[in-house]
């Protein structure tokens, strides 16, 4: 097997005194789909500008194909093999054609070639009736649409994409979304695209790195990030709000016991006695019923239903049962089981759905 | 009210029979502020992309200097442009003064700046990214200049409309450095005060009105440009 196609070793960059980013390591491999996802000011831009060389690192390396990229005057020979999509589409004056034809004018690629390369980007991004017009005519959708044409016609060996989507209204970038997950998948295009909404994240990714504060805090497969985050921070940033701290009261055959201000939850995990762990419960685990559930699930609490939040296709359910526990239901769940705020409902979730972010020993 | 009539009149009947004295006095004027107009361009776009696109100690003083240059006395221009040329002056060995080329000098003392800062102006309101995407594409520290004044043509283009402007009116600096020599350094602006100072007010007149259509004329050609450029 190759080695990665780019590496990042030890890379700091300083702004106004701090660090801006600090990543001890990373790598990517050819054809895979990365998400860089994170709040605002994590790291994420610098990071994507970092791997493009357009932010100069103040210390560690960057690595294409095992090559240290280069700077100076000859960083454009470096940058060629990469295409960069920011959030803003950042058309230049002109047509459509004009723009997505501006990275081959750039390497001087004969007019003929240019058309036909062009005229292909154009077709695979669904605008080619908008060749000739205005980029300043277009709309967002449209705008960015371009812009993705744009880096794609060069035939990116690397396509880097900050928040591309984040300024597109719901059906502009559920379309998009769906364009450009066939298009990099066929063409298995290198992908490391920056995001803060985990859905877009889960969707198209293959892997996830997460960043807070300039530093990478995980890395993982969309499903281990979700169910088994590494910190307080990771679970909250993917979804899960059932983040609580307990006591361990009892231990034995690969099953904790936990005490959480008196509710006694069972948890999959190996602890001390007396040790203090915080955990959380991904809320898919979380199921709702009016009767103890007939499964397996080892922790099952009746409780009063406190709020409830539209979330998308679901409805995000809090309920007060000593501790407060947070599950998704349906709007026809809801329905069937007459959940309403004020109502009684059980919540239940297996021991093995309980993940321990972090133990203190006693 | 009849001498302003009378006046205008007068500047269409010496344009209209193509008055050699006025035509010649015209087309001076056309040359000198159309030279100072196209050194203090390539002068000026250089001067304001580069101040705008590199990072340096003292920018901020830079940019307040270039500034405070749009806003030159053309007397103060003229002043010292004159103790340069001056006999006794660190150029007064080139024997420019009271000639043509000393008047395109103090011109383009006065247009670079006003074309400088405007082109500073533009070039700092392009969106920050777009330097940062056009590298992305690939682009040669060249073709990343080449674009960014692609991109801020429209204001370039009234950069250079507002330095032909400085220069086309201005008297001051044309008559110290120029002399206002009949044949050779007489320019629309000195010849209007001289004949208001000789109280040929009908001639004044016509001169003035000639000076406005150049002037009209030019910006009315550069204005078509930059809309058509906009389409």
């Amino acid at each position: 097997m190759s080695g990665p196609i780019m590496e990042i070793t030890d890379l700091q960059v300083i702004r106004n005194n701090m660090p801006a980013l600090s990543v001890a390591g990373l790598s990517f491999s050819e054809g895979r789909v990365y998400s860089l996802i994170g709040p605002n000011g994590a790291g994420k831009s610098t990071l994507l500008l970092s791997l493009m060389g357009l932010v100069r690192p103040d210390r560690g390396r960057v690595r294409y194909r095992g090559a240290d990229i280069p700077g100076g005057a000859s960083a454009h020979r470096y940058r060629r093999n990469l295409a960069m999509v920011f959030q803003e589409p950042l058309l230049f004056t002109g047509s459509v054609f004009d723009n997505v034809a501006s990275g081959l004018k750039l390497r001087g690629v004969k007019r003929e070639e240019t058309r036909t390369v062009a005229g292909q980007a154009m077709e695979l991004l669904g605008i080619s009736h908008l060749s000739k017009r205005r980029a300043g005519a277009l709309s967002g959708g449209e705008a960015q649409r371009v812009s993705i044409a744009r880096a794609l016609a060069v035939d990116p060996e690397i396509l880097l994409m900050d928040e591309p989507f984040s300024s597109l209204d719901a059906p502009s970038r559920e379309a998009l979304i769906a364009d450009l997950e066939h298009i990099i998948r066929e063409r298995g295009i290198t992908t490391v695209f920056a995001t803060h909404d985990r859905g877009e994240a889960m969707r198209l990714a293959d892997e996830i790195i997460v960043m807070n504060g300039g530093a990478v805090v995980q890395t993982g497969s969309p499903n281990e990030i979700s169910l088994y985050p590494a910190s307080e921070f990771v679970a909250s940033f993917m979804g899960t709000e059932t983040i609580l701290t307990g006591r361990v009261t009892g231990s034995g055959g690969g099953l904790l016991v936990l005490s959480v201000n008196g509710t006694v939850i069972e948890a999959a995990g190996d602890a001390g006695q007396g040790s203090i762990v915080t955990f959380c419960v991904h809320p898919e685990s979380i199921l709702f019923s009016h009767d103890r559930p007939g499964t397996s699930a080892r922790n099952s609490f009746n409780g009063r239903v406190t709020k409830v939040v539209p979330a998308g296709l679901y409805r995000k359910v809090y309920v007060d049962c000593g501790i407060t526990l947070m599950g998704y239901v349906t709007a026809r769940s809801m329905e069937d089981l007459g959940i309403r705020e004020g109502g009684e409902i059980t919540a239940s979730f297996k021991a093995t759905a309980v993940h321990i972010i972090k133990t203190i020993p006693a | 009210m009849d001498l302003i009539v009378n006046g205008i009149i007068q500047a269409f009947s010496l344009i209209v029979s193509l008055d050699p004295e006025v035509v010649e006095v015209t087309l001076l004027s056309l040359k000198i502020s159309g030279a100072a107009t196209l050194a203090s361009t390539v002068i000026g776009v250089g001067a304001g992309t580069a101040v705008a696109l590199l990072r340096f100690p003292g920018k901020r003083f830079v940019i307040s200097v270039i500034n405070t240059g749009m806003g030159l006395p053309p007397v103060v221009v003229g002043l010292f442009v004159t103790l340069f040329i001056w006999r006794s002056g660190p150029l007064g060995g080139l024997g420019l003064l009271y000639t043509p080329a000393a008047m395109v000098l103090a011109q383009i003392v006065i247009a670079a700046p006003i074309i400088t800062g405007v082109t500073l102006a533009a070039m700092q309101k392009l969106p920050a990214r777009l330097r940062l995407q056009i590298l992305a594409l690939g682009a040669t520290r060249r073709q990343l200049v080449w674009l960014l004044m692609k991109e801020a043509r429209l204001p370039l283009l009234t950069a250079v409309m507002a330095g032909f402007g400085g220069v086309i009116s201005e008297i001051g600096a044309s008559m110290m450095v120029g002399g206002n020599i009949k044949g050779y350094t007489r320019v629309l602006t000195t010849a209007t005060v001289m004949e208001t100072g000789k109280g040929n007010f009908e001639l004044a007149i016509a001169l003035g009105v000639i000076l406005l259509i150049l002037a009209f004329t030019v910006n009315y050609i550069l204005t078509a440009v930059q809309q058509r450029k906009q389409k």
